[in-house]
């Protein structure tokens, strides 16, 4: 046990003496989530919207007054039926709102009777396809949204998530990427280290157990980990004002077995690795591009091909980040996330017996 | 520990991987407080053999005992007692001269108060006790290898197992690190010790030297030089060499 605390503070010591590690390691999830909460988002704003108007009339100027005001529009104002072409070419507008010459009559009508003709075309430029599908659904629900919902068919309700914030989408994600990041690259990479250095051949001829050496090395890195599941949470709850309205113990006994799981992979790595740069490389193209790619972080795993299915089911980030979806942002109970945990738990252990024979073997 | 003159006897020591033989049938024995001299070329088995005295590694068959315990049975009891300093230059460089010492007297089980006190002595021995605090990082290599050494030794050992230990040193700080060997054989701790260099082998009490995984003479510099008729160490080793099928 002696043996082991000093090989704790022995690589504690490593991670604080190396300035650039540490600060990569606990100022990476704050970014990370500042930049995916504030900066960087798959919401629409700004569309810049003009319109052409063939004959003014209080309808009409009610209805600009709306697009105006809306925080998701940028008015630029009326422009002649021949500059469409050139406005959306020039990309000065991403949307045109066209209203009939006989607007008036024709919303009149609507409003009584429910039905009727077009009254305003919109075109869009649908070069970026995001941004014209969301502007032509604001444009919508601005201008028509008061004639449509009072006759519609449908009623639609955002649960969890009213105002459609991406964040609220990329929290989970982030926190699937982060801890694989930090328990299992930087673990490879130290545990390797020491093999390049030539330090790993003295620890092992020292009466030390292999065993100890190893847990030891993935102390401080879980303690490290454990320090950004709180950051991350602390975060999402009071700067992004994620509702986590799921049992907090639940979101933190699968994230600690997540640690788990992600240190596991350190581990098997290490052993199959020789050189930091190369234990780097698996890191990086076995692990951060699935997750980026595969989790359902950014893309969503209902769309993917027949073919790529299957190979998200072994990605344990799919896993991890649709139970923190389901326990953040739905608020579902525990029951509700066994499968994740259950799938989770078993990639846990399978991976430790492999990574911890693997060690074995090559000591031999 | 054991009452027997020898700390080391190997008997038909034998390590194949696969096809291959890295060492094959070496016998051989040193003496307490003997400066053991373990020679060969590249690839000859050294380091495989070493391996397998220091419990790293077990043999594919034969027998041996290395301070008193069995090299097959007792890989865990014999790293207990001995010292290891390895080729490539082995402390922490982020770490400071202290804290290098501390960490691996602590693994080796010396007590805290006995450890300070013993490297504090240590370091005013080599001059170092000023540095105490310098990240070994950025000390000169010559520094480094004198330290490594002092670590290696630090929990007393019974033996030492230096692997080319002064690879890459000026000639003035390998003749201080002979020194420091010397002293260390003079309180009684058996060196066992491979090197490159052929005017260190003349330093050696006894000298085996390695060709193709096998031990092709074991003598004082004196009596090899002797038999094969050589005016020095350097031509003997190119003499039984000669003949060697593996190497770089």
């Amino acid at each position: 046990m002696r043996g082991f605390l000093k090989f704790v503070k022995k690589e504690t010591l490593h991670i604080l003496r190396d300035s650039r590690t540490m600060l990569i390691a606990l100022l990476m999830p704050v970014v990370q989530i500042l930049l995916f909460g504030f900066a960087i988002s798959t919401e629409v704003n700004n569309v810049n919207v003009a319109v052409v108007v063939p004959k003014w009339d209080e309808q009409i100027r009610q209805s600009i007054n709306k697009l105006s005001s809306n925080p998701y529009i940028t008015y630029k104002g009326a422009i002649a039926e021949h500059e469409i072409d050139q406005n959306l070419r020039s990309g000065k507008v991403d949307a045109i709102v066209v209203f009939a010459h006989d607007f008036d009559r024709l919303m009149t009508q609507w409003k009584q009777n429910g039905n009727g003709k077009a009254a305003m075309q919109f075109i869009m430029d649908a070069s970026n396809t995001n941004t014209a599908q969301a502007g032509a659904g604001y444009l919508n629900n601005i201008l028509a949204g008061e004639l449509m919902q009072s006759n519609s068919l449908v009623e639609t309700h955002m649960l969890f998530n009213p105002q459609m914030k991406s964040a609220f989408n990329f929290v989970p994600g982030i926190m699937g990427m982060i801890f694989i990041l930090i328990c299992a690259m930087l673990t490879s990479v130290a545990i390797v280290r020491e093999k390049e250095t030539g330090t790993m051949d003295v620890l092992l001829v020292s009466p030390v157990r292999p065993l100890t050496i190893i847990l030891a090395k993935m102390t401080p890195y879980f303690i490290l980990s454990c320090i950004n599941l709180t950051t991350i949470l602390l975060l999402a709850r009071f700067v992004l004002g994620i509702p986590m309205s799921g049992n907090l113990s639940s979101i933190i006994v699968v994230s600690l077995v997540y640690l788990l799981l992600s240190l596991s992979l350190g581990l098997l790595i290490s052993t199959i690795a020789k050189q930091q740069i190369v234990a780097l490389l698996i890191s990086a193209a076995v692990m951060i591009m699935p997750i980026v790619m595969l989790s359902g972080m950014m893309f969503p795993v209902e769309n993917m091909p027949a073919v790529l299915k299957p190979v998200s089911a072994i990605v344990p980030a799919r896993w991890y980040i649709d139970a923190m979806r389901k326990l953040l942002i739905q608020g579902a109970s525990f029951g509700l996330i066994l499968k994740d945990f259950l799938i989770l738990v078993g990639m846990t252990l399978a991976l430790l017996a492999i990574a911890l024979k693997n060690f074995k073997d090559k000591l031999e | 520990m054991s009452n027997t003159d020898f700390i080391i006897q190997v008997k038909d020591l034998t390590k194949q991987f696969g096809t291959f033989t890295a060492v094959d049938h070496i016998t051989f024995e040193v003496e307490r407080g003997e400066i053991f001299g373990f020679l060969g070329a590249n690839g000859a088995g050294k380091t495989t053999a070493m391996r397998m005295l220091c419990g790293l590694s077990y043999p594919t068959s034969g027998s041996g005992t290395v301070a008193g315990f069995d090299v097959v049975k007792e890989g865990e009891k014999i790293k207990r007692h001995i010292g290891y300093m390895s080729q490539r230059f082995s402390l922490y460089d982020d770490l400071t001269m202290m804290e290098n010492m501390e960490l691996f007297g602590g693994i080796y089980g010396v007590k805290s108060r006995e450890l300070k006190e013993r490297a504090t002595a240590l370091l005013h021995k080599l001059e170092f006790i000023e540095e105490r605090d310098t990240m070994v990082g950025s000390l000169p290599l010559g520094w480094k290898q004198k330290l490594a050494f002092a670590v290696a030794t630090l929990h007393r050992p019974e033996i030492v197992f230096l692997d080319e230990p002064t690879g890459g040193v000026d000639p003035i700080t390998r003749r201080q690190f002979w020194e420091m060997i010397y002293q260390a054989a003079s309180e009684g701790t058996t060196i066992f010790v491979t090197t490159h260099y052929m005017d260190e082998a003349e330093y050696c009490n006894r000298i085996s030297m390695m060709v193709d995984g096998k031990i092709k003479a074991l003598d004082t510099p004196a009596n090899l030089k002797k038999s094969f008729n050589a005016a020095s160490m350097d031509q003997v080793f190119r003499i039984l060499a000669r003949d060697a099928q593996r190497g770089d």
